[in-house]
């Protein structure tokens, strides 16, 4: 039997929730892990008579993400009711909005394979508020907390131009490095900061023919594991289907799956798309946003270079390691404190190796960034020069990074503290490893004959040069100087 | 022994006829008399109280009155005045506010038993600002439930009756409103007006009835019905009564978005101008409109227009070629919003939740079954059928489109004239139960009021003459947008030249 050919294909609906100081239309405090229902004021517990008052913050920060996706801003804007009952929606109406949203037709750059990436289209970008949450502990009853209530929520919508699983989580993964360079969003999964919802079907290929799986929309995934084994699952499973029943795509029968992360499993939620009527109106209580070309010039003022874009520059500028580029430019802070110890003259490999070795490891261990270990890029500039010019020996290098950063001294007068400053004076280093050959006469032997032996026996006599001065000998001088005396 | 009783007797009715002057005065010169310390507040409230005590089991203009708490504010406001310090513009001033505005004190209704025992954790902004004016809060006042009616016969609490004559109406929304200011149980009241509730019922009342242009007062704690046409505004016996609570009222508010800011259209002062007539003042009238209403209002409104041209106004004819669907598009758009803005009252949060709920589903069905009236049912019915997929272009879209069209007809109108004149209601006050049945008929009493809204122009009713029945007759008058001052200037130009303001309902006399 043939191997059945097929294609899958991934558009993603992300909610991804603003780091705003206060809610999306009102004064609370935006705060994770407060008391239930700490976090409230009458407007957003949609006490009769409020009204609301557009987070202007949350709007910038909204262009912001828009604009380094790619997407068109629009110049008017305007906010609309979304109707549907349910307990955790004090007003039973979400503020969101539909037919015009602030930024539409954009695209984001994931990475896929070495040094290649991929675009994505992004259909739309709208703002809305977060709804509260229902509580069902124990009883026949339900709680519900509202301190989520009209969190600022940026809703992007892509087109279905993923094709597996794993470029769906390498676009989870870049959103989530873009958002947090940009300081829009902490975008920390654990918090709920992001959700996803994947819409999958799959375009199977069959006697010449093509066949269009239903699509399925797995609802509210938060890790990006679970994204990730969702729809491998997912795409087993349609397949698997198709093979037993032949269902295709039809008008209505898009269903709606949950996704168990104990079993690793989707369920079916809701069989048939319902005919859900959201009763779609302009906010009356708001006024359309404009937004002028002065506006945005200000708002833009705080895009940066985008990360996947720097991860690609600093491994055809810098020659770095894919994976080394990747994890400098993971954090922006981490990103920029590299660069700056580049203006300051360290050398692009060197510095990584200080950085990723040494500096992302303490800071791991203290829970910070790097650029908050209390050292300064130009001192972390200037130990990479050091070990460059032979100053020091790269092993000294880390040691020293690791001593700055509990002494907050300087790399030099570490270097001299600690003795780790080598010997590169060539007559001091000469009198030494003639001392040497004269205590091995065997290895010099060895080494004069020329054949395999002799390239072990220059290492033997370097190491016992390096024992004679405790390391300090600077290899280079003294490789030099042996193979001067030796040919 | 016959001297003495003879004494307490004479000081009885002295002090009735006292308070009874009082409560003639009108709030202007009420403020003057207590900023000046000649009349304590104190005096004026406990006025308010007996005539509340007197009038008010017939008139039922109150949901809730406030005694205690009213007299309280006036002493404390006498002894800083007593003081020497400055008071209010509404210094020691009893006034009403109608029940859906919200006030830390007492409930909140709406005139609805879904919030029968609603109490708001906050004051609307109006209300803050009648407090900071040292205004005194006599009570919250009857009206049609969520403002939705002409007559106050939606009122899911109680009926309120006109003070001219006890077996009609006091109009609606804001009858209460209207029926407490014409029965002389305040001085002045605030009302909300969202196709009408103001100016109706202050025309069937023969008071002074204002709507200001949609964003000049803070709507921020007011139950909203139809959020785009909402409007707060007041109902006072003169018009320099209706400028002086503008004073107090009007201004932008940064926790309203709707509400314009004063770099757009500065508020200024009301009362500044107010007795300085229009010169040259050009007058629009729609005359075949104006052929729908009845006799004796045609009349009254014709001769008020004599009366105009007396003082040297032109009249003039203006096309309003849409204000034929007005009606249409008002009950469209005004129900689409509230079938959204009533959403919220569903018994899970606040307010009446049902006792026969078998899962939340039910909470929301029965609660709202239970505790909401019948005309509040058919409007968000209405609203949620305009609203629904398919239909929202036939019906709230096209609205929309007449809505813009009406706003048209308005300023090619206003390049010709400086307003515009018509009745307010095509009749005088109705019977009670007259149009109860008649959903219909009843949305058509609105005929006259609603385009103000749809344009979110300001317009006043002011009385105007009575009809074969004594009962008041009320001019509109509608001005463009933001021009509040010239529109009071305009009413005064009236009121100066006429007694009708000065009429009084027979169970007052």
């Amino acid at each position: 039997m043939n191997k059945l050919q097929y294609k899958v294909l991934v558009g993603l609906e992300i909610h991804v929730q603003l780091c705003t100081k206060t809610k999306m239309f009102c004064g609370c405090a935006l705060e994770f892990g407060a008391a239930a229902n700490s976090r409230v004021c009458p407007i957003c517990l949609g006490m009769p008579g409020v009204l609301p008052v557009m987070n202007g913050q949350a709007f910038e920060y909204a262009i912001l993400a828009a604009t380094a996706l790619n997407c068109e801003i629009a110049e008017f804007t305007k906010w609309d009711r979304k109707s549907y009952y349910y307990p955790d929606l004090p007003k039973n109406y979400q503020i969101s909005q539909y037919d015009l949203p602030f930024s539409s037709n954009g695209f984001i750059e994931i990475p896929v394979e070495s040094e290649r990436t991929k675009k994505i289209r992004i259909t739309r970008v709208h703002l809305e508020e977060d709804a509260g949450k229902n509580l069902h502990s124990s009883g026949n009853f339900s709680q519900v907390d509202l301190n989520r209530a009209g969190t600022p929520l940026l809703e992007i919508v892509t087109e279905p131009d993923m094709n597996t699983a794993a470029e769906v989580r390498a676009l989870a993964v870049e959103l989530q490095r873009i958002v947090r360079y940009l300081g829009v969003s902490e975008a920390d999964m654990q918090k709920g900061h992001m959700r996803f919802e994947p819409n999958v079907n799959l375009v199977i290929s069959r006697d010449a023919k093509e066949y269009k799986t239903p699509i399925v929309e797995i609802k509210n995934l938060n890790s990006f594991r679970a994204l990730e084994r969702s729809i491998e699952y997912e795409i087993q499973r349609q397949l698997d289907e198709f093979l037993e029943t032949g269902r295709v795509m039809e008008v209505g029968n898009k269903s709606t799956r949950g996704w168990d992360d104990v079993k690793e499993v989707t369920f079916l939620q809701r069989e048939k798309e319902e005919a859900h009527d959201y009763r779609y109106f302009p906010d009356p209580d708001l006024v359309p946003v404009k937004v002028d070309s002065r506006w945005l010039a200000k708002i833009n003022s705080g895009l940066c270079e985008l990360p996947i874009k720097k991860q690609v520059r600093y491994v055809s500028q810098y020659k770095l390691s894919e994976y080394d580029a990747g994890v400098l430019t993971a954090e922006r802070t981490t990103a920029e404190f590299f660069e700056q110890a580049l203006s300051a003259g360290g050398e692009a490999k060197r510095l990584c190796n200080l950085l990723t070795q040494v500096g992302l490891k303490l800071a791991n261990e203290k829970g910070c960034g790097v650029a908050e270990l209390g050292i300064t890029a130009e001192s972390v500039a200037e130990l990479a020069k050091m070990i460059n010019e032979g100053t020091i020996n790269a092993s000294a290098g880390d040691t020293i990074m690791r001593e700055m950063v509990k002494t907050s001294k300087g790399p030099q007068k570490l270097a001299e503290e600690l003795n780790l400053i080598q010997k590169s004076d060539a007559g001091e280093l000469e009198i030494i490893v003639e001392q040497v050959l004269a205590e091995n006469p065997k290895a010099v032997d060895d080494v004069k004959s020329g054949d395999k032996k002799g390239k072990k026996a220059l290492g033997f006599l370097l190491g016992q040069v390096m024992q004679k001065t405790k390391g300090q000998a600077n290899p280079k001088v003294v490789s030099g100087i042996l193979s001067r005396k030796l040919s | 022994m016959i001297f003495s009783r003879f004494l307490r007797y004479w000081m009885i009715v002295r002090v009735l006829e006292v308070q009874k002057e009082l409560l003639e005065m009108d709030c202007k010169k009420l403020r003057d008399e207590i900023s000046a310390g000649r009349v304590r507040s104190v005096s004026a409230t406990e006025a308010v109280f007996r005539a509340i005590e007197k009038n008010e089991p017939v008139i039922g203009a109150y949901i809730s009155t406030f005694k205690e708490q009213a007299l309280a504010c006036a002493s404390d406001i006498d002894a800083r005045i007593g003081a020497g310090e400055q008071a209010g513009k509404l210094a020691g001033v009893p006034v009403a506010i109608k029940d859906n505005m919200c006030t830390t004190f007492g409930a909140t209704t709406c005139a609805s038993r879904i919030l029968e025992n609603f109490q708001s954790p906050y004051n609307a902004t109006v209300v803050e600002k009648l407090l900071a004016a040292d205004a005194v809060i006599v009570g919250k006042t009857n009206m049609d439930e969520f403002a939705m009616g002409s007559s106050t016969e939606n009122s899911g609490l109680k009926q309120t009756v006109n003070p001219w004559d006890k077996s009609r109406v006091p109009g609606g929304s804001s009858g209460g409103s209207a029926a407490a200011v014409a029965g002389r149980m305040c001085f002045g009241a605030l009302g909300s007006d969202t196709g009408g509730s103001i100016r109706q019922p202050a025309s069937f009342c023969g008071v002074v009835g204002l709507k200001p242009t949609y964003g000049r007062v803070s709507r921020f704690g007011l139950v909203a019905y139809g959020s785009s046409l909402d409007q707060i505004g007041t109902i006072t016996r003169t018009t320099s009564d209706a400028a002086l609570m503008m004073n107090v009222i009007a201004g932008h508010d940064p926790a309203d978005s709707t509400s314009v800011g004063e770099d757009m259209a500065p508020v200024g002062d009301y009362l500044e101008k107010i007795d300085e007539p229009i010169e040259g003042l050009k007058v629009g009238v729609v005359p075949a409109f104006n052929a729908g209403a009845d006799k004796g209002v045609q009349k009254a409104i014709t001769e008020a227009l004599e009366v105009y041209k007396k003082v040297g106004a032109e009249v003039i004819e203006v096309d309003m070629p849409h204000l034929d669907y007005a009606i249409a598009a008002y009950y469209v758009i005004a129900t689409a919003e509230a079938s959204s803005n009533l959403a919220r009252y569903d018994g899970v949060h606040y307010g009446h939740r049902t006792k026969h709920a078998g899962d939340y589903v039910e909470v929301y069905t029965k609660s709202r079954a239970e505790a909401f009236g019948k005309e509040v049912k058919r409007r968000i019915m209405l609203g949620t059928y305009a609203l629904s997929s398919g239909y929202y272009d036939a019906y709230y879209l096209k609205a929309l489109k007449v809505r813009n069209l009406i706003r048209g007809d308005f300023s090619k109108a206003f390049e010709k004239c400086d307003c515009i004149m018509m009745p307010v209601s095509p009749t005088t006050a109705f019977k009670i139960g007259e149009k109860v049945d008649d959903p219909l008929k009843m949305y058509l009493s609105d005929i006259y009021t609603i385009a103000a809204n749809l344009a979110g122009i300001p317009a006043i009713s002011i009385p105007c003459g009575l009809d074969e029945h004594n009962l008041p007759i009320g001019l509109q008058i509608l001005s463009p947008a933001f021009s509040e001052a010239k529109l009071l200037q305009i009413a005064r130009m009236f009121e100066s030249q006429t007694d009708w303001h000065k009429k009084r309902p027979p169970m007052i006399e």
